[in-house]
C-alpha cells in the first residue's frame, strides 16, 4: 500500500516527505512506546508505518535506530519543527491524522495493511 | 522484475530531467526569407529532416523534407521558406519535464519539436527522440557510476587500510536527565556505522543497543561515556557512567522489570525492556554495576564474513 493510499484511507494530512509519498508500507504498527518499537521492530523495518500519539524527537530518533521510513500522528497531534527537521534529514515522511489511535490502525487493517507479527 | 526495476528507474529520471538537460543547443535553422533550395542544402549537409523557421529569435514555423518535396512538384524549389512552412507548431518548454516530450511524441506523430524558453518565448533548442534516449542513457550511467562508487568506498575501508589490524573508535559523551538530545548519539552512530560500510542488519543491531544504552544514561545516571570499536570481524561497544549502579542487574535483566520514574514513561520510554533488548541484538553482553559507584557495559555484534 502506498502512502497515498494511506493518506486517504485516514485522511491525514502530510507534513514532510511530500516527494516521498510513493512509497509503499506492508506493515503497520500502533504504538506509543518507543521501548516497544526498539524491542520489537528489529527486522527490515523500510516497510513499517508507525502509528503513534508521541510527538518528541525520540519518535524520529526511534523510528532511525529501526529504519522506519512513514510516521503517523494521531488524534490531530503535531510535532515542532524541530522534530519535523530532525525527520526530514532522514527522508521520514512525517503525517498527522484527526483519528485516535485505535480507528486509524482499524481502517488501515481493513484496507489489508498487515500487522507486524504477520509479516512473512 | 528486472524490466520494471529498470523502467520505473527510467520513468523517475523522466519526471527528474528537464527539457533543457537533454535537448540539442545549437539548432540549425532557416530564416523566413530563405529559399526552399536553402532549405534542402542545409537538410542534406546535416542529415536531418526538418528545420526550425526563425526570424530575430523567434520561432516562426518548421519546414521539412515534405515542404521540400511538395516544392520540387509544384516546381517552386525557388520560393521562400515563409510560403510553404507550417505554422501550426507544437513545442515544448525547457524547463518542462522529460515525461512531458514522452507525451507529446506519442500524442502528435512529428520526430521533432522546437524548445522555447518560458519567460522569453525565444527559441532555445530543438529536441528529438535520439535526444531523450541519450540523455536517459548518461543519466543511468551517471547513477549506476555514483552507486558503484559508493558501494566501493563503503566495502574497503577495512582493505584499503594496510595494518595489521586496524580498529576505528567513535566516541561519544552522553549528558544525563537531557532527554530532548536522547537518541542523537545513536542516530549519529547509525551514520558513522553505515560511513565506514557495516551492513545495515548489523547496524541496526548496534543502533538498536546503543539506543537502549544511551537511554539508560540519560534516563538513571548523570552522564557517561559510549565507546565503539569498529574491527574488521566484531563491533564491540563500550558504556561507563558514574553512577547511581544497579542495585540488582539479575532483576534487571528481566524483561518488563523498570525502574524508570513517570516522566520517563510518558516519553515513550522505561518500560523494562532495555538490557534485554541490548541482549537480543548483541552477540556477546557483559555488564558490571557498583551501586553508588557505576555502571560498565559492554557488548559485541560480530561481523559475519
Amino acid at each position: 500500500m502506498n502512502i497515498h493510499k494511506v493518506k486517504q484511507i485516514i485522511n491525514a494530512e502530510v507534513i514532510c516527505g511530500e516527494d516521498l509519498l510513493d512509497l509503499d508500507v506492508k506493515m503497520g504498527c500502533g504504538c506509543d512506546l518507543m521501548s516497544h518499537i526498539l524491542a520489537h521492530i528489529n527486522h527490515d523495518s523500510g516497510s513499517v508505518l508507525l502509528l503513534t500519539g508521541l510527538t518528541n524527537p525520540q519518535v524520529i530518533y526511534t523510528s532511525d535506530a529501526v529504519d522506519i521510513k512513514v510516521i503517523c500522528f494521531v488524534r490531530g497531534k503535531r510535532p515542532d519543527d524541530d522534530v519535523v527537521k530532525l525527520a526530514n534529514e532522514r527522508g521520514v515522511v512525517l503525517m498527522c491524522t484527526q483519528l485516535p489511535l485505535f480507528e486509524s490502525c482499524g481502517k488501515l487493517y481493513k484496507e489489508g495493511l498487515k500487522g507486524i507479527s504477520e509479516n512473512d | 522484475m528486472i524490466e520494471e526495476v529498470i523502467s520505473s528507474k527510467i520513468q523517475e529520471i523522466a519526471y527528474e530531467c528537464k527539457v533543457e538537460e537533454a535537448m540539442t543547443k545549437d539548432v540549425i535553422t532557416v530564416a523566413p526569407s530563405d529559399t526552399m533550395v536553402d532549405v534542402w542544402m542545409k537538410l542534406r549537409d546535416k542529415r536531418i529532416s526538418g528545420l526550425p523557421v526563425v526570424s530575430e529569435g523567434n520561432l516562426m514555423g518548421i519546414i521539412s523534407v515534405e515542404d521540400f518535396i511538395k516544392c520540387i512538384i509544384k516546381g517552386r524549389k525557388y520560393e521562400q521558406v515563409k510560403n510553404n512552412m507550417t505554422t501550426h507548431i507544437e513545442f515544448i518548454y525547457s524547463d518542462e519535464p522529460l515525461i512531458h516530450v514522452f507525451k507529446k511524441f506519442e500524442k502528435h506523430r512529428f520526430g521533432r519539436f522546437p524548445v522555447k524558453e518560458r519567460d522569453t518565448k525565444k527559441l532555445v533548442g530543438i529536441i528529438t527522440k535520439g535526444d531523450v534516449i541519450r540523455c536517459l542513457l548518461k543519466r543511468l550511467e551517471k547513477d549506476y557510476y555514483e552507486e558503484e562508487t559508493q558501494k566501493n568506498r563503503m566495502k574497503n575501508i577495512f582493505h584499503d587500510i594496510k595494518s595489521d589490524k586496524t580498529t576505528v573508535i567513535l566516541k561519544y559523551h552522553v549528558k544525563g536527565k537531557e532527554f530532548k538530545k536522547a537518541g542523537e548519539k545513536s542516530s549519529l552512530l547509525k551514520n558513522a556505522l553505515l560511513r565506514l560500510g557495516i551492513a545495515t542488519e548489523i547496524t541496526r543491531r548496534i543502533v538498536i543497543a546503543s539506543m537502549e544504552t544511551e537511554m539508560n544514561i540519560i534516563i538513571f545516571t548523570d552522564g557517561g561515556e559510549i565507546t565503539i570499536w569498529v574491527e574488521e570481524d566484531k563491533i564491540k561497544v563500550n558504556a561507563v557512567d558514574s553512577g547511581p549502579g544497579i542495585p540488582d542487574v539479575e532483576k534487571a535483566m528481566l524483561p518488563g522489570y523498570s525502574t524508570a520514574p513517570d516522566w520517563v514513561r510518558e516519553m515513550g520510554f522505561g518500560a523494562g525492556m532495555g538490557l534485554p533488548n541490548i541482549k537480543n541484538c548483541t552477540d556477546e553482553m557483559h555488564i558490571d554495576s557498583v551501586v553508588g559507584e557505576g555502571t560498565n557495559l559492554e557488548f559485541t555484534v560480530n561481523l559475519k564474513k
